[in-house]
């Protein structure tokens, strides 16, 4: 019979806070299987966030716009520095990368159809474009990646926009991993790969190294493309500051900054937690290289890591991205994690709310797996249905900040809008602690 | 007979040429002269046409190939026929790192020597070299087949999958996962068919060595956590 909270106290029984169950647990996995442990998801730690921060609504000294009278936009371009046809989306939320292979084949489409809805972009991922997705995204970004599985200038050409992958948040200077039970003919034949094999991703480029030779491959897709397509630079956030410095300087149109809260398909779970920097801390970070390159705005930043709500969505905007991409919120979206699967997450020992196990291909939610059956529960009209409500939740909610914030539209807002709660959060993202004048390092 | 159209970089901008050669409906055949070590000449090519390249190239030359027949009269930089899908690129002279790379269709001759990486994550292309590769060479080579005349670096082919690699010279060192293979009629056919492809048909087949993958590491196992 297990203890409750109360036996425990009673008992007199204490947990070791370096020690708790959780480590426990771990040591034990490790001492029996030998080999680290591999799953989804981003980093599941408690980590310094926008849930830190606070916005400053408009009363005397500013002054607010009507909720449901006047107007609040959310449009934004992307990619209009050198590209001759940037992106124009009406909402600032993209959909993050992420691959069919990753992903069924149904969730794909429906990220696709949910994104278009609202007049968004999503994204491909590692293992290249499928027809479906691309039939069902009016706006879809082709992902440049160092594996190049599946790369080739047919979809190429077919794309609005090309994102150079360098890394992801969830394990920066990782490459990628598709377990075996995930290569089925299809994934295998897309990315030239026997069947069922543990496939592995290269973590550095073939071709390039470095932001000298950045510069001329970026040169190269643009010719390729005829200087066509806005080019995208995605990096995972550890030197920010650095890296969206060489990244502009490299060519890129828009720097794509993927905080340690983002997810992955499948990634050692101490990679997931250990490297790589808070999504928080990485937005400041990012926005001071752009303006003191003088190309805030103009090269546009896309934020990710963590991004749940249209607080964040505002959050991050204030902060100075143009725009955040949301990966793992739009599978939540789509029904992964939905308490209806919760029996048979416990078969898979787990739960709802807890299951991260994409690598395996056992989802109950048929999202992340390629297995037929399991792909075929899901159902791609419903779940781009549910992901286009969703966007429209985070828009209207981030317009919600904005209007309080007396902004006609949500770039507007700005980090003279916002506080911190804590002192963590005051000193990354360079906003005063609430209450004062204090920005911790800065005043 | 059609004409021979020619550009010369001292006097149009690479971007001019390039869209030319991205014209619809491209035919015919095309000399680019005074490349002058330009980067991405004559990338993004999607035509059954003749492209004749007059001097030395930068990186990416002839990227991304579709169907044209690329032929360089000098040495070409990093990355020549980076990504290939079919067609040929025919370097007169020598390949600097990463020739070939990720191509999954065409032909890549490299008539003098190519450095590292060449054939890096080749996914089907058939890459022949005259002289040397360099380390690291056919690096997660996944399918097609690479030819070296002469000897290859460090860690040739490792962590290969299903590529095929023909050696007549000296490997400094088999990376993980790749081995020697037996050389069986298949692969003494094969061979020669690709030497004749590429202008060396009087070589000896029996002089070469197959290597591949041993597939011992195709699955993430606690036994193998050494040999990554």
């Amino acid at each position: 019979m297990s203890h409750t909270t109360d036996d425990r106290a009673r008992l007199g029984l204490r947990e070791s806070a370096t020690f708790d169950r959780q480590t426990i647990a771990a040591i034990h996995r490790a001492a029996e299987t030998g080999i680290y442990d591999i799953r989804g998801w981003g980093a599941k730690r408690a980590l310094p966030h926008f849930d830190d921060l606070l916005f400053l609504g408009a009363s005397m000294s500013r002054y607010p716009l009507e909720g449901y009278r006047e107007r609040c936009d959310t449009d934004v371009v992307l990619g209009d520095r050198h590209a001759k046809h940037p992106l124009h989306l009406d909402i600032p939320v993209t959909i993050a990368g992420m691959s069919f292979g990753a992903l069924s084949g149904p969730a794909k489409e429906a990220l696709g159809r949910g994104a278009s809805e609202v007049g968004t972009s999503t994204t491909t991922g590692d293992g290249g474009m499928t027809p479906e997705e691309r039939g069902q995204s009016k706006y879809l970004v082709y992902q440049y990646l160092p594996s190049r599985y599946g790369m080739n200038p047919d979809d190429l050409r077919k794309a609005d926009a090309i994102e150079v992958v360098l890394g992801q948040g969830a394990k920066p200077g990782g490459g990628g991993m598709l377990l075996g039970q995930k290569i089925s003919p299809r994934v295998a034949g897309m990315r030239t790969l026997p069947e069922g094999i543990d496939q592995r991703s290269a973590c550095r480029h073939p071709d390039w190294t470095g932001p000298d030779d950045l510069t001329i491959k970026i040169n190269e897709l643009r010719e390729i493309t005829d200087w066509e397509k806005p080019i995208y630079v995605k990096v995972g956030a550890t030197r920010t500051y650095y890296d969206v410095k060489l990244a502009v300087h490299a060519g890129a149109d828009v720097v794509v900054v993927d905080g340690m809260q983002g997810g992955t398909a499948a990634t050692q779970e101490v990679f997931i937690e250990h490297v790589g920097i808070p999504t928080l801390a990485a937005v400041p970070e990012a926005v001071r290289a752009l303006q003191e390159l003088d190309v805030h705005r103009d090269v546009q930043l896309i934020v990710s890591g963590g991004i749940r709500t249209g607080a964040d969505v505002a959050k991050a905007i204030a902060l100075g991205a143009d725009a955040v991409a949301i990966g793992t919120a739009a599978l939540i979206a789509l029904g992964d994690n939905h308490p209806r699967h919760e029996s048979e997450y416990r078969k898979l020992s787990s739960a709802a709310g807890f299951f991260d196990d994409f690598q395996d291909g056992t989802d109950p939610a048929g999202i992340s797996t390629q297995d037929p059956e399991l792909a075929a529960r899901f159902d791609p009209l419903e779940g781009g249905r549910r992901l286009a409500n969703y966007l429209r939740v985070l828009t209207m909610e981030a317009q919600t900040i904005a209007r309080a914030c007396g902004k006609g539209h949500v770039l507007h807002l700005e980090p003279e809008d916002l506080v911190a709660v804590t002192i963590e959060a005051a000193a990354m993202a360079r906003v005063p602690l609430a209450g004062t004048d204090w920005i911790p390092g800065r005043t | 007979m059609e004409q021979v159209r020619a550009f010369d970089l001292r006097a149009i901008p690479l971007r001019d040429v390039n869209s030319a050669l991205h014209a619809p409906d491209l035919s015919g055949e095309f000399v680019i002269s005074h490349p002058d070590g330009a980067h991405s000449v004559a990338v993004g090519m999607d035509a059954a046409v003749k492209v004749t390249v007059d001097g030395h190239v930068g990186y990416y030359a002839a990227g991304m190939n579709q169907q044209a027949e690329i032929v360089i009269n000098g040495n070409a930089g990093t990355g020549v026929a980076e990504n290939m899908m079919s067609g040929s690129v025919w370097v007169k002279g020598d390949a600097s790192q990463s020739a070939g790379a990720s191509a999954h269709g065409g032909v890549l001759v490299v008539e003098g020597n190519a450095a590292a990486r060449c054939g890096i994550s080749m996914k089907g292309i058939d890459i022949v070299i005259g002289g040397n590769v360099g380390h690291m060479s056919a690096f997660m080579a996944q399918a097609g087949r690479l030819v070296i005349r002469g000897d290859a670096g460090e860690a040739l082919g490792d962590s290969i999958y299903e590529a095929r690699i023909y050696v007549r010279g000296e490997v400094a060192s088999l990376g993980a996962d790749c081995i020697a293979k037996e050389m069986t009629r298949e692969h003494h056919q094969e061979l020669e068919h690709l030497l004749k492809a590429a202008g060396f048909e009087g070589d000896d087949t029996s002089t070469y060595t197959r290597y591949g993958s041993a597939r011992s590491l195709y699955h993430f196992h606690v036994d193998n956590a050494g040999s990554y």
